[in-house]
């Protein structure tokens, strides 16, 4: 080997973790290991290890549902999700449809894009048979 | 007129409503809340984020969900519930006026715990000069409109006021396939949590604009763009450093205020946070009165509003099982101001003649305050005159993130330590104090 070559990766992540927000540089070295600076504590350096390497989110949205009283369920996934896929499920979900009634924590799409999370309704609504606008009239 | 009679009436049927209902209900008491929405939940049916009670359950529920849990409680366990109803009055007698569709209803309850959240600060309330065109909301409502009702309230849009509200709604809009062109914020930090400023703003590059303000809406029927300008430290705009940003919509999350025009009829004292002043029973000025969650102080934490609301809803039952609670009007009461770095302590009076068996009753004895500013390495300290009641060492604080702590000592040691003309100070002090630097606020 004759020079070293520069490092591929390097990114700054403001710990969440705490208050304190700390900002941690962390930086894929040549022999594949990471070099994580900034963190006060094994808590940060942890969080920034798994930012680096794969950042997960618990996606929270919501989809249409027909014969509720509102037209629309929020719905979350059960477990986080990269980062990346984010937009990927919020596309798929636009398109997507439910019927009242639905329960707290029911599922409504299993294993969505293939992944281990589900999306889990986070809130009850019932059969509103009375459409409002159907009423006025 | 309609008449109601219960123990306990709950004004809001929000997570502080219920809290207090169901506690109420454990102890015994007949139990009604009054909500004026359709459904109970109050502001958390519109908070479809995830992040709610990873105190209270372990988990990070979403806002409706967290709700869910104490509705399915309060619809078994026999708690009386009018949605659609709003509370008009509470008349300094404690009667109580409420509006349906069947018309007015008198309520004659025993205790009231007053639960009726907060509401947004709006433009009028800071002062934008231009004209009034469509397209300038609170952030609370396109909220509202977005998670609930199914409904943009434009496409292009700046937020003003780097609040959670304000933030978590740029996120919201964005994967709505709306554009954020910018936070604005008045403050040389934002005023949310860092959580929501990493994961809303940065995860998607959306610009915060600190030491920034609008100074201009333009457009006459629609917004079509603002100004925004750089700000110096006593919050005056620089000239020169004007930008224009082309958007349809504003949306302000400028401030909560606690919801206190019906605690003003009652007669009750207001404190510095706007609402109500509250004894460590959370007693307000009226006898059998309690206040809790966002009425009484803005919470960001609906774990911490759930803990408070179960110590109100505990102190209404025992007042209308006939026990003498006392409120925060009473002769014996010494004063809790906040000090330096200190903006608002609660409770803000502290009743010194409580019966030995009420003290056990009544749980512990806790105080939540927010700071004036970001600091780092100091103490949070209490103190009466020079005897000093508490201390903490803490690595950074911030306005955003409400402090609580709890006495730990006997509670009958801490109030006979107490001396009616000395008031309590709590106040902040940096860890390497130097003599005759005092911190500005
Ligand atoms: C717009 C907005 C968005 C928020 N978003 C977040 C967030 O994203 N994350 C977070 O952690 N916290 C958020 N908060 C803070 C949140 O409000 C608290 O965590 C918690 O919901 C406070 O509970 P509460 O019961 O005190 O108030 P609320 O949830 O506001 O409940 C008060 C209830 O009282 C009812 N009410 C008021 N007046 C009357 C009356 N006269 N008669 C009958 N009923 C009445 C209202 O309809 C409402 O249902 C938000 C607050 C607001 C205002
Ligand atoms: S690294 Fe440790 S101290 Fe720093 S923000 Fe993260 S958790 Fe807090």
């Amino acid at each position: 080997m004759i020079a070293k070559k520069p490092s591929v990766e390097e990114k700054e992540i403001t710990c969440i973790v705490c208050p304190t927000g700390c900002s941690i540089h962390v930086k894929r070295l040549e022999d594949g290991t990471l070099s994580i600076e900034g963190n006060q504590c094994k808590r940060g350096y942890d969080y920034a290890e798994t930012e680096f390497i794969e950042p997960k989110r618990i996606l929270a949205t919501t989809i249409r549902i027909e014969m509720a009283k509102v037209p629309l369920v929020p719905v979350r996934t059960d477990e986080p999700v990269p980062k990346e896929k984010l937009d990927e499920i919020l596309d798929f979900l636009a398109n997507i449809k439910v019927k009242a009634p639905v329960n707290c924590g029911d599922v409504l799409v299993e294993h969505v894009l293939g992944l281990d999370a589900n999306i889990i309704a986070t809130r009850t609504l019932g059969v509103d048979t009375c459409d409002k606008i159907a009423c006025e009239i | 007129m309609l008449q109601r009679e219960t123990d306990v009436a709950i004004i809001g049927g929000g997570p502080a409503g219920l809290a207090a209902a169901v506690e109420a209900r454990n102890h015994g008491c007949d139990v009604l809340i009054i909500e004026r929405d359709d459904s109970l939940g109050g502001i958390l049916q519109q908070c479809i984020h995830p992040g709610f009670g990873l105190h209270e359950f372990d988990d990070e529920l979403a806002g409706p969900e967290y709700a869910q849990r104490y509705i399915d409680v309060v619809e078994n366990g026999g708690i009386d519930v009018l949605t659609n109803t709003m509370v008009l009055e509470i008349t300094p007698t404690k009667d109580l006026y409420a509006i349906s569709e069947n018309g007015v209803i008198n309520i004659i309850s025993k205790s009231i715990v007053l639960a009726m959240g907060c509401r947004e600060r709006t433009r009028g309330a800071i002062k934008i000069p231009g004209y009034r065109p469509t397209g300038v909301y609170t952030a609370g409502l396109a909220q509202r409109f977005v998670n609930i009702e199914g409904f943009m309230p434009g496409t292009e849009f700046v937020i003003l006021g780097s609040g959670d509200i304000g933030m978590i709604m740029a996120r919201r809009l964005t994967w709505e396939g709306a554009t954020v062109h910018g936070v604005v914020e008045i403050q040389p930090y934002p005023s949310g949590l860092i959580r929501n400023k990493v994961q809303c703003l940065d995860d998607y590059n959306i610009p915060l604009y600190l030491s920034h303000t609008v100074v201009r809406v333009h457009g006459k029927d629609r917004v079509t763009g603002i100004t925004i300008s750089k700000v110096d430290e006593n919050w005056k705009m620089i000239p020169g450093t004007e930008k224009f940003i082309n958007c349809d919509t504003l949306l302000l999350s400028v401030g909560l205020i606690p919801e206190n025009e019906i605690t003003k009829k009652a007669g009750a004292a207001l404190s510095r946070t706007n609402g109500p002043v509250v004894n460590q029973f959370l007693s307000t000025t009226i006898n059998g009165i309690f206040a809790c969650g966002n009425v009484l102080q803005v919470h960001d934490l609906v774990d911490n509003v759930a803990v408070e609301a179960k110590k109100a809803g505990k102190l209404a039952a025992l007042y209308s099982k006939g026990v003498q609670v006392p409120t925060s009007m009473e002769k014996q009461i010494v004063r809790v101001s906040p000090g330096n770095g200190v903006g608002y302590v609660i409770p803000n009076v502290i009743n010194l003649d409580v019966k030995e068996e009420f003290i056990e009753k009544a749980g512990s004895m806790r105080f939540s305050l927010r700071v004036r500013k970001p600091m780092q390495d100091i103490y949070i300290k209490m103190r009466s005159g020079q005897k000093e009641l508490y201390k903490k060492f803490h690595r950074y604080v911030r306005p955003s993130e409400m402090i609580i702590f709890k006495i730990k000592e006997s509670i009958k040691d801490f109030l006979e330590g107490l001396d009616i003309d000395t008031p309590i100070e709590v106040y902040v002090e940096p860890k390497n104090k130097q003599p005759g630097k005092r911190e500005r606020d």
